[in-house]
């Protein structure tokens, strides 16, 4: 076991707290790494002695049944989650955008994304990601007049502008139309490949997982249990014969019965 | 976006201050009174109490009101005109009997709301604070304040403070109560965002938990501003010897209703104008309620 490891009891927040990132000679080789990770709610084993790696930069999509302990472990590695045991460690900051924005209704747009910003012009950072992220014009706007797409993207600025080396996406398009969806991939894709953080994108949409990750974990019985590394270029046709048969084994995988694909 | 944005007290610069006043009588919508169709209807509210005043004014003067047990408005007006004017030995003078009760209800109100959040957040943020501070603060609200006077003129004799201090209790507890809860309705989903976004305990507390728990805390003050204007008008009867409840009690004495009446219609007219300012408080605070349609 690698010595970064730290048991999660004793693990502190201090490094995802740390938002200027110098070249660190302790920069951990992995993004993230999880060793063993157990949590159970009452009876019920939701992650049971669950490893992960995640390497700097990647982009892995994680997708399982719905109950299968994907935010589990998502809030596992935010430091959301105080009850799991284990070895975990992220190379901070760490950086979470919700299913829902969560954007802070009595504040505006552009002081969300500055909230907790600990730069020298917050005002001036958050202005900047919310320009990457096309939402300039709606900077001073009231989080409870955007859109679900809109609200999306400013959930993204505000994950983007700390600059993370691990960034948690929580099925955050999965309560978006399908048009808004596509867009918000390509936006993620492009903060991705301009930013390079590590991302755990977690979904149940398969095909989601096949456009934009560069692997792609199935989480069952509490551990991995399929990791397919996807090389094709992006964007990526949805049809390309290696995706198509990927598609399927995902399903398999699933445990949805081979044909149905809907 | 300066400081007080992240406080929710911000709002654009809109038209806001324009008639305030048109708001206070049943609170019409911030959006609805400035449109002019609604504006212009709004005129009508003046309709009824304009003619309740007159057939008023009609009864006494036809002496179907006896002035007796009821003065006319025009008496009562002439009794107000002549109260400001005049220093009698009596009534002393009404200026001077407001700003004594304005006095006593402005120290009770400020320092009743301010022990009730301070004692909210020590309850809400802390769940050993709670335990501690919480079944006393429930045993005490359920006695009645009123009852309490008697013991507070033992206790603390006739001057100032038994007053003050009965107008600041009836103050505290809606509120304790309005933030206590608030805190505690605080979405925990916003909290792990700050958590999330590693805000320190006082960040937590300044940007999401105390503006998350100001819509109850303003409902709360609402009903503080109505309790302690009732706790005044009985406080101030009990033995005073200045302010409007002394005009009341003296008037009592020498039978003349007018005096009472016109103490009666301050009160009202105090009551209105403290109304109106929590509404206008809560429009410049909630505004990012407003928006998008409470």
């Amino acid at each position: 076991m690698a010595p970064r490891l730290r048991a999660v009891k004793e693990r502190t927040h201090s490094a995802e707290r740390d938002v200027v990132s110098p070249p660190d000679p302790l920069t951990p080789a992995t993004a993230a790494s999880v060793r063993g990770l157990n949590r159970k709610f009452g009876d019920r084993i939701v992650l049971d002695g669950l490893d992960l790696d995640i390497a700097h930069g990647e982009f892995i999509a994680l997708i399982g049944r719905s109950g299968s302990g994907k935010s589990t472990l998502l809030r596992a590695l935010a430091g959301l989650d105080q009850e799991v045991t284990g070895q975990l460690s992220a190379a901070g900051p760490v950086s979470v955008a919700f299913q829902e924005p969560r954007l802070v209704p009595w504040k505006r747009v552009l002081a969300n994304v500055a909230l907790g910003l600990r730069v020298a012009d917050p005002q001036a950072s958050a202005r900047t990601a919310l320009d990457e992220v096309g939402l300039t014009e709606r900077a001073s706007a009231w989080p409870g007049t955007l859109s679900g797409g809109e609200a999306q993207r400013a959930s993204l600025a505000r994950a983007l502008v700390r600059h993370p080396r691990l960034l948690l996406l929580d099925e955050p398009f999965s309560a978006l139309d399908a048009l808004t969806r596509i867009t918000m991939h390509q936006l993620v894709l492009s903060l991705w490949t301009q930013h390079q953080p590590a991302v755990l994108l977690v979904t149940h949409d398969v095909d989601e997982a096949l456009a934009l990750a560069d692997r792609v974990l199935v989480l069952g019985g509490g551990r991995i249990t399929h990791s397919s590394s996807i090389s094709l270029p992006r964007p990526r046709d949805r049809d390309h014969p290696n995706l198509v048969a990927l598609r399927l084994r995902l399903l398999t995988e699933l445990g949805v019965p081979a044909g149905r694909t809907d | 976006m300066p400081e007080t944005a992240e406080t929710g007290l911000n709002v654009g610069e809109q038209a806001e201050l324009t008639a305030p006043v048109a708001m206070i009588p049943g609170g019409v919508g911030a959006a609805a009174a400035r449109s002019p169709a609604r504006r212009q209807r709004s005129w009508y509210r003046v309709v009824s109490p304009v003619v309740v005043v007159g057939l008023w004014q009609a009864a006494s003067s036809t002496g179907i009101l006896p002035a007796s047990k009821l003065a006319s408005p025009a008496s009562i007006a002439h009794t107000a005109y002549t109260l400001v004017v005049t220093n009698s030995p009596t009534y002393g003078t009404l200026q001077e009997s407001l700003l004594v009760s304005c006095e006593r209800w402005a120290v009770g109100l400020a320092v009743g709301v301010t022990v009730g959040v301070l004692l909210a957040v020590l309850t809400g943020l802390s769940r050993v604070g709670e335990a501690i501070l919480d079944p006393i603060l429930q045993a005490l609200r359920s006695i009645p304040l009123l009852g309490l006077i008697p013991l507070f003129i033992v206790w603390f004799g006739i001057g100032e403070l038994p007053k003050v201090l009965f107008v600041m209790l009836s103050a505290l507890f809606p509120m304790y109560i309005n933030t206590f809860a608030g805190i505690r309705g605080v979405d925990s989903k916003l909290g792990e965002v700050g958590h999330v976004l590693g805000l320190r305990r006082h960040e937590m507390l300044r940007h999401i938990v105390l503006p998350g728990a100001l819509p109850a805390a303003l409902t709360g003050l609402q009903l503080s501003v109505v309790f302690s204007m009732i706790a005044l008008v009985v406080g101030e009867q009990i033995n005073a010897t200045s302010g409007l409840g002394f005009m009341i009690t003296q008037a009592q004495q020498f039978l003349d209703n007018s005096v009472i009446m016109v103490a009666l219609i301050i009160y009202a007219i105090l009551g209105l104008l403290a109304n109106g300012a929590v509404r206008l408080l809560e429009r410049k605070a909630l505004a990012w309620r407003r928006d998008f349609g409470q």
